[in-house]
């Protein structure tokens, strides 16, 4: 055996195909506003936005193990953030979903080094008081509508684009944009030195600390990184709806519950299981939505179901069975040209 | 006078709060495990309770009868047939199936007993109250108080003068052992269960009668009983009630400066503590 006779590769030919494919996709995604109705946008733009949501929450559960039941404080806090700044501060839009990634990540900062505090279980607990107590400020703020909310005056909708259909495109843009931007972000960090050490860390702490990780600063980066972004799409998600109260925006159900089914249904600790779990809730919902609570029941059955027998998602099942990874994050050890014996 | 007053309904309020908040303290410190429908369970106690009285015209107190051994039941049932596959040391199982435990129940609540908010009718308990040194004080939370300290004192009891209890803290030292010393760990965590869920429905009965519930509240409970847990120190009963109390007067005093403050400042409260006391006030065990 000769060390010669081996080479190690990240990339694959699954890949390869996987981002060709994914940049074809891409092209007729973008060209969407030529060819798709309006329902289907608004449907496609909700679909990118869960989409985000589900990669960043995987990012924090499955690789950082910081299981967080009370990311929709940080939804809601964007969502308040883009309709102060608009409302009251004038800047445009825009601008706005930019500063309410900066103001998320100041926010997270303090909030991060209180609820590091409480491990496992109650850190999941501790984010949720986190939500809790930034719904119910919000909630206090009179300018911003108090707890009946407010809706986004017409001017500043406006200044987005003068006609409804470039309103409706640009709209439908900025959420491709963030989920492009959300999952390409994602694997560039955890393909970096960065995401070298959270993956250590998930496979063992222990192990991972006594290597010279600083584990808590490792987590404290993953967990300011996803409040900026999280804020940002909570931003995207408000400028969609155009109307916004305390109980919508820190809603757990839609930002957290949703979420995390989608990360569980599709494979937990994979780039590809939020994507794969995105498009099966989405399926699950516009086919059985008529049904009520009922949907959520069975949704929450499948979760369970899912964690207690397939605890890898669909995803994990593909991938153990194909032995394929179409994000290639991990090294491959192949051999080549031919070898004398094994 | 009028904070005074505050004070005292806060300190009673505080009993119904470590009612949540025993419950989660047992499972953790008997299996290490958060149960993330805790709240949603206390709420389906309480539509137990509005069934049974509905059905039968008892008292809700005498409803306990029935709701506890129920609840009780449901707590065995749970822990043997979908909990005890969570357990181990990855975290995220136990965490998500009660998550989705969690959703399951308020939705099938929903289904089962619709969206409107309900109040067991406990008549003139209700509004009865005594006045002691110019305070009045309702019966109800004077009765509730009282529940919580003998509720707690039972558990502490059972943890260190019975057989069960002794198993319970087997189990908690180290699984393994305890399971080669003849006990069947899974059959401990069941009873276990079933002892935190009869709490449960204590908990659910009184919170009842004290104001309207509908199927969404259960995770507000949740975070109340969680708070009570972490403000008197993980693994401490007593410590669960002192965190109840200091949970509750915070509130009636943040309402008592704006209504609108009242939950706020019960949270703020738990956030001061956690800054200047991460492990609690009196913590027992490491989290």
């Amino acid at each position: 055996m000769n060390l010669q006779d081996y080479s190690v590769s990240r990339s694959s030919k699954a890949a390869r195909v996987a981002a060709l494919l994914a940049a074809v996709t891409l092209l007729v995604l973008i060209a969407a506003p030529w060819w798709a109705g309006r329902a289907d946008m608004r449907l496609m733009g909700e679909l990118f936005l869960y989409l985000s949501l589900a990669t960043l929450w995987n990012l924090m559960a499955g690789y950082a193990g910081l299981v967080s039941v009370g990311q929709q404080a940080y939804v809601g806090f964007g969502g308040y953030m883009l309709f102060a700044l608009t409302m009251l501060g004038g800047l445009n839009p825009l601008v706005a979903i930019a500063a309410a990634g900066v103001l998320g990540a100041l926010i997270s900062i303090p909030v991060a080094v209180l609820i590091f505090r409480l491990r496992g279980a109650y850190f999941a607990i501790g984010t949720w008081v986190i939500a809790e107590v930034f719904r119910l400020s919000f909630a206090q703020i009179s300018a911003l509508g108090g707890g009946s909310g407010s809706s986004l005056p017409v001017g500043i909708v406006k200044s987005l684009a003068s006609g409804r259909a470039m309103r409706e495109a640009l709209s439908y843009w900025l959420a491709l944009g963030a989920a492009v931007l959300v999952v390409t972000a994602v694997y560039l960090f955890l393909r970096s030195r960065q995401g070298l050490a959270l993956t250590a860390i998930r496979d063992n702490e222990l192990a991972a600390g006594s290597l010279g990780i600083d584990i808590w600063r490792t987590k404290f980066i993953v967990y300011v990184v996803t409040s900026a972004f999280t804020a940002m799409i909570g931003a995207l998600i408000f400028l969609q709806k155009l109307r916004i109260s305390p109980d919508a925006a820190f809603s757990v159900n839609d930002w957290t519950a949703f979420v995390i089914f989608i990360v569980v249904i599709g494979g937990i600790g994979t780039i590809e299981g939020p994507i794969i779990g995105t498009l099966v809730f989405f399926a699950l919902r516009e086919t059985l939505a008529d049904l009520g609570t009922t949907y959520l029941i069975v949704l929450g059955v499948v979760a369970i179901v899912v964690m207690l027998k397939a605890p890898k998602g669909i995803w994990g099942v593909i991938r153990s069975r194909y032995d394929l990874q179409l994000f290639p994050l991990g090294y491959r050890v192949k051999h080549i040209g031919q070898s004398k014996e094994n | 006078m009028e904070w005074l007053n505050a004070i005292v309904q806060g300190t009673l309020l505080g009993g119904l709060y470590a009612l949540f908040a025993a419950g989660l303290s047992l499972i953790f410190g008997v299996m290490r495990l958060v149960n993330i429908a805790h709240g949603d369970l206390i709420v389906l106690a309480a539509y137990l309770g509005l069934t049974v009285t509905t059905a039968t015209g008892m008292h809700p107190m005498a409803a306990l009868v029935i709701v506890v051994p129920a609840m009780a039941l449901i707590g065995y049932a749970l822990q043997r047939g979908l909990l005890n596959q969570t357990l181990g040391d990855d975290i995220l199982p136990p965490l998500l199936v009660t998550f989705g435990l969690s959703v399951i129940i308020q939705n099938g609540l929903l289904e089962v007993y619709t969206a409107d908010p309900q109040t067991l009718n406990a008549g003139a308990l209700e509004t009865a109250s005594v006045a002691v040194g110019g305070v009045a004080l309702g019966i109800l939370p004077l009765l509730t108080f009282g529940i919580a300290i003998a509720v707690i004192w039972g558990l502490q009891w059972t943890f260190y003068h019975t057989a069960l209890g002794r198993a319970f803290r087997a189990v908690s030292d180290n699984q393994d052992i305890a399971q080669l010393m003849g006990l069947n760990r899974r059959h401990i965590f069941g009873l276990a269960m079933a002892l935190a869920l009869g709490v449960t429905a204590i908990a659910g009965i009184l919170l009842g009668i004290r104001t309207s519930f509908d199927p969404s509240i259960g995770g507000g409970r949740l975070i109340f009983g969680f708070e009570a847990v972490i403000i008197g120190g993980l693994g401490n009963l007593w410590g669960t009630l002192v965190g109840g109390v200091i949970l509750g007067v915070a509130q009636t005093i943040g309402a008592k400066i704006d209504p609108g403050w009242q939950l706020l400042a019960g949270h703020i409260a738990f956030l001061v503590i956690l800054a200047v006391r991460p492990n609690g006030l009196f913590p027992r065990v490491s989290g």
